[in-house]
This record gives C-alpha cells, structure tokens and sequence, in this order.
C-alpha cells in the first residue's frame, strides 16, 4: 500500500456526526453532495480549503453520536486520505473501516499535529511521519480481524468472498 | 467461567460456551433494523455484495420515521427506494407512515424485541432495547446491508460497567434523570466500546419507560449497549405485547467488570444537560435562569404514553408562555392514539401547544421544529451536539418530560415545583 501525504485539517474532542454532516443533508445518499456539506457546521471553510489526499485529526471520541454512515462517506467523498485521532467512537471506527475509509488510532500523533502539518502515514506499517515537525509516531495496529476486512477491501467484499467460500 | 448478561446473549449467538471481552464473533441475529435515512444506503450495499433475498423477511424490521412524513422531494425518494425494496423482498415488518413510529419507541410495542435476543439495528439508539434484557447495538448502513443478506454481524464482545442505582427517587424524577446523571459521571467516551448494565434496588423497581428512556442513551456515554437484566417487570411488559417465547438471562454472581459505578438515586434532583455534550448534566435548580424558545416533548427517548402522561399533569389547565413554541409528538401511532383517548392532547392544544404525528423531526434537526440561529430549545431528545436541532448558532437543552413542561410554561428552565 502506497504512503499517504496530505496537509493536516485538527479539530478538538468529540467531532460528533452531527458536525462532520448535518441531518439537514441526509435526505441524498449521493456522496458528492454529502462531500459538499462536509464539517460545515464547525468549519465553513473545510470543503473549500480541503485537498485530495489531506488528514482530518482530532482529539478524543472522534464520529461520536448518530451511526449515520454519511459521515465517513461525506469524509471520504471530500478527497480525506485517512482520519488520526486520540480515538475513536465505535459506530464510526466499524463504519469508517466498513467502507474502506482508513481511520488510525494514534494519540501522540494527534496531540502534536497543527492544521497546516504535512503528514506522511504509510497504512501497512502505521507509522505517521509529521513531516512538518520531524517527527514520527507508531499508530495502534488493528486487530487481526479488522485486518481481514481491510485487506478485502471492505465488509462488502470481505462477505462476497465470505457467501463464495 | 462466570459471564455478564451481555456476554451471554453473545455466546449463545456466536455458537460459543462463553466469549471474553475483546474477543471478535460473528453473531447471529434475531432482528435486523433500518430507517429511511440510513436504509438506502444498505440496499444498495446490499446490492452490491449481489445476494438476490435477503436471508429471512421475517427478521428485517424497516421504519420510516426520520424525515416523515416526507419533509421534501428528496426524503419522499429515500422512503419510496425503501418502500420498493420492502415490496421486492417482503420484508414483513415494513412501518409505513400512520402505521408505525418511531423506531426504538415502535419496536418495543410491537413485540419485536425480547429478552435475550440479539439485535442489530442501522441508528445508534438501538441500544434502547437492552432494557427488556436483549443485546442490542446500532450499527451503519453496511453492516445493515451485511445482516440483510447474512443474518450475522461481526462484533468485538465488550467490556461491562455496572451501574448500581440505590435508593428512591425524588417525586418528578425519572429514567431520563438517572441517564442524564450518570453521563455526567462518565463523560460522553466513558463507556466507549464497552457494556452498560444498569442494576440495584432503584432500577428494580423502575418502570419500563424509564428503563428504555435509560438504555436508550448509552450511547451518549460511548456505550456498546445498555442492558438491564430481565425481572417480573420485564416479564410482565413482553406478557402485554407478546406471546412468543424468551429468555430470561442474568449475569453471574462472578462476573467480571471493568469497573462498578455506585450512584445515590435518592439524591438526585431533575436533570437538565447544557449545550452542547450530553455530558453537561446538571440539577435543574442551577440552569434556572435560561430562557427558552421551544420546548419539544417526543422523541425515541420520552414520547412514550408515560412521558406525555407527566407532561399533560403539568401542562393541564396552563399555558404555554406567550414566547415559547411548546410541541409534542407522540413516540408511536398507538400512543398517538392513546394520548387522544386520555384527553392528553387536548390538553396539549389547549395550553396552546402543537400535538402532532409521529416523526424524529425535530430532535435531529429535519423538520416540525427546527431552530433558528440563536434560538434555544429544551427537549426531551437525546442529542445536544452543535446544530443538532437547526441552526449551528442554536442550542439544546436535554430533559426530561417534567423539566420541559414546566419549562414551556414558565418560558425558562425549570422544574415543575416552581409551578
């Protein structure tokens, strides 16, 4: 798997699904029009600012709330490369890892990193290289299962193969 | 090995003797769930992993409750896409509008869960069913699609926390004062990944109501599930909405805990939860002052008959304050019913309130009471993130059925004493 570079977009605490895209957009299941709408709520300047490849940061409980799996698609759909974060709220994290949006769990990593900070994460070892400060963090390895799934490419796929064997 | 409730109903669906936190299952479930806005995304999932049905109609239960009656073009498309996928496949529990409801509020009633059981559903207060003592879980749309074609859904078996809950409680307070309280104590990640289990002599003679309305917002502490083990109250509910057998599990003297909480429930006064973490939990007397713009009474957290029973013995012969918008939505069809048969409705609109259908509307944000920019609401909902009920510049205020009554009342937080 190739390395991950992008520029750091860090929010606080609980980034709550409600922020990462509001109910007032989930009547569409259309991931451009998710994408578009993406963080409005506490950072209007995101889906103008935001770039193919960059990385969303934040701190504790990251995608708590609403299982709505619009939030890591509007995430994914606004070009987000992979979200790092203290950690994680479990509805996002399995719906993060369902379709296929790369989500590491890395406290250090997340603590130091600015919005503005060039990150380089390479997704087969963990390793997070915060380019702009020199500096390099081991991510939290997934469980052996999780792996399968991400291996496949998603649970989709992971349950293809599972019905074809 | 001595295992939770939680673990138990795990083991009994994943084919094990006994599972251990942390340890990944693929578990069988007895009831799979979807709305009509996390619902399509699933069928079309579902789609795409190409199985031609879905693995039992008869354990699919689809609701349209979100965005209904339809709020817009778009919300009417996603209900109809589900509607059509119903049809196509015979999903045999497909809750169009004016005949279902809110969904946690629904299920329940209609007998669809039990105790015992194991269910996922695509919403994250699908933990609500845990109070009649099943395992139950909210999940995303893929993992919906996922069950719909397998009937199983991966799990990593959780940690429990025990909550003990002592002592009787003070005259207006309720389960929505117990959850409110007790996230306070945790904190919105404090339960993350992990079990709830809510116990002691407070909790064994709790309601069922009040028990739902506290499963119902594990979620706001982080939690997998909240679960409260089966008893002559449990029995007694599912006697009244059902006739198919269950199980009746209780966790084992020995079983292992992360860690116990022990809560005073007789000290605990009503409890208001301030913008904008659910967290904010206080006692009413110290949010009195706030002035309100809307009450909202409803939701799948208290728009149960008892909930609007205790808002109408506040609300009877009184008025709204002239400032405040006061709405009431009944949780279900049959409550709707009920409520109508009681005179609580025209109590609602005599104290000039709006008494309407059953819809999430406003608790997300989607429509019948959204807020504007710098407006402030109390409600008796489960979420007050930013801009959850409208406008990012407004808030929320969580509560319970007395606080908001008396609150639209008044035009400002407060308890029904101060009536």
């Amino acid at each position: 798997m190739s390395i991950l570079r992008g520029k750091v977009h860090s929010y606080g605490d609980h980034i709550n699904t409600d922020v990462i895209i509001p109910a007032r957009y989930l009547n569409t299941s259309d991931v451009a029009e998710l994408a578009a709408h993406c963080m409005e709520d506490i950072d209007a300047e995101f889906v103008s600012t935001v770039k193919a490849g960059d990385i969303i940061v934040g701190g504790e409980n990251f995608g708590c709330g609403s299982s709505r799996e619009h939030a890591p698609l509007a995430i994914k759909g606004a070009g987000v490369s992979c979200v790092i974060a203290r950690s994680f709220a479990r509805i996002f994290f399995r719906n993060a890892i369902n379709v296929g949006l790369p989500v590491l769990v890395c406290p250090d990593a997340a603590a130091d990193a600015k919005s503005g900070d060039e990150l380089a994460v390479d997704l087969t070892t963990g390793n997070i290289e915060n380019v702009t400060k020199g500096k390099s963090y081991q991510a939290e390895p997934f469980p052996e299962f999780l792996q399968q799934i991400i291996a496949a490419g998603g649970l989709v796929e992971y349950t293809k193969k599972r019905l074809v064997a | 090995m001595a295992m939770t409730i939680t673990e138990k109903i795990l083991a009994a669906h994943s084919g094990h003797d006994e599972v251990h936190p942390g340890q990944f299952v693929m578990a069988r479930l007895d009831l799979m769930l979807g709305n009509d806005i996390t619902a399509p995304i699933a069928i079309d999932e579902f789609r795409k992993i190409g199985a031609a049905k879905v693995i039992d109609s008869a354990r699919i239960v689809l609701v349209a409750d979100h965005s209904t009656p339809n709020k817009d073009i778009k919300s009417a498309e996603q209900c109809r896409l589900m509607r059509e996928f119903s049809l196509e496949q015979g999903v045999e529990h497909f809750f169009d509008v004016g005949r279902g409801g809110v969904e946690h509020a629904l299920l329940p009633e209609e007998g669809l869960v039990a105790p015992g059981e194991c269910i996922v559903g695509a919403d994250s207060h699908t933990c609500t069913y845990g109070a009649l003592g099943a395992f139950a879980t909210g999940v995303g749309s893929t993992d919906l699609a996922v069950a719909m074609a397998t009937g199983e859904c991966w799990m990593r078996v959780p940690e429990s926390i025990k909550v003990v809950y002592r002592g009787k409680l003070k005259p207006w307070v309720g389960g929505k004062d117990l959850i409110l309280y007790t996230i306070g104590q945790t904190g919105v990640a404090g339960a993350t990944y992990q079990s709830l289990e809510f116990c002691g002599d407070t909790i064994e003679s709790l309601p069922m109501s009040d028990r739902l309305t506290m499963c119902n917002m594990a979620i706001e502490a982080g939690g997998k599930n909240g679960i409260i083990a089966p008893d002559a109250i449990t029995d007694s509910y599912m006697k009244s909405v059902t006739k198919r057998p269950y199980r009746m599990l209780a966790s084992d003297p020995g079983a292992v805990y992360v860690r116990t909480m022990e809560i005073d429930a007789s000290k605990i006064e009503l409890q208001v939860s301030t913008p904008h973490l659910p967290e904010n939990a206080k006692p009413v007397s110290a949010v009195r002052d706030v002035v309100i713009d809307q009450s909202v009474i409803g939701s799948c957290t208290n728009g149960r008959i008892e909930d609007l029973r205790m808002a109408a013995k506040i609300l009877k012969g009184r008025q709204a304050h002239p400032r405040v918008r006061l709405i009431v939505i009944p949780a279900t069809q049959r409550v709707h019913l009920q409520a109508i048969r009681e005179g609580l409705g025209e109590i609602f609109i005599e104290a000039g309130g709006a008494f309407s259908t059953p819809t999430c509307g406003p608790c997300l944000g989607g429509h019948m009471g959204v807020l504007a920019k710098g407006e402030r609401a109390v409600a008796t909902t489960n979420r007050n993130f930013v801009g959850r009920m409208g406008h990012p510049g407004s808030e929320v205020y969580l509560a319970g059925p007395a606080v908001a009554a008396a609150s639209a009342v008044l035009g400002r937080i407060a308890g029904p004493e101060e009536l």
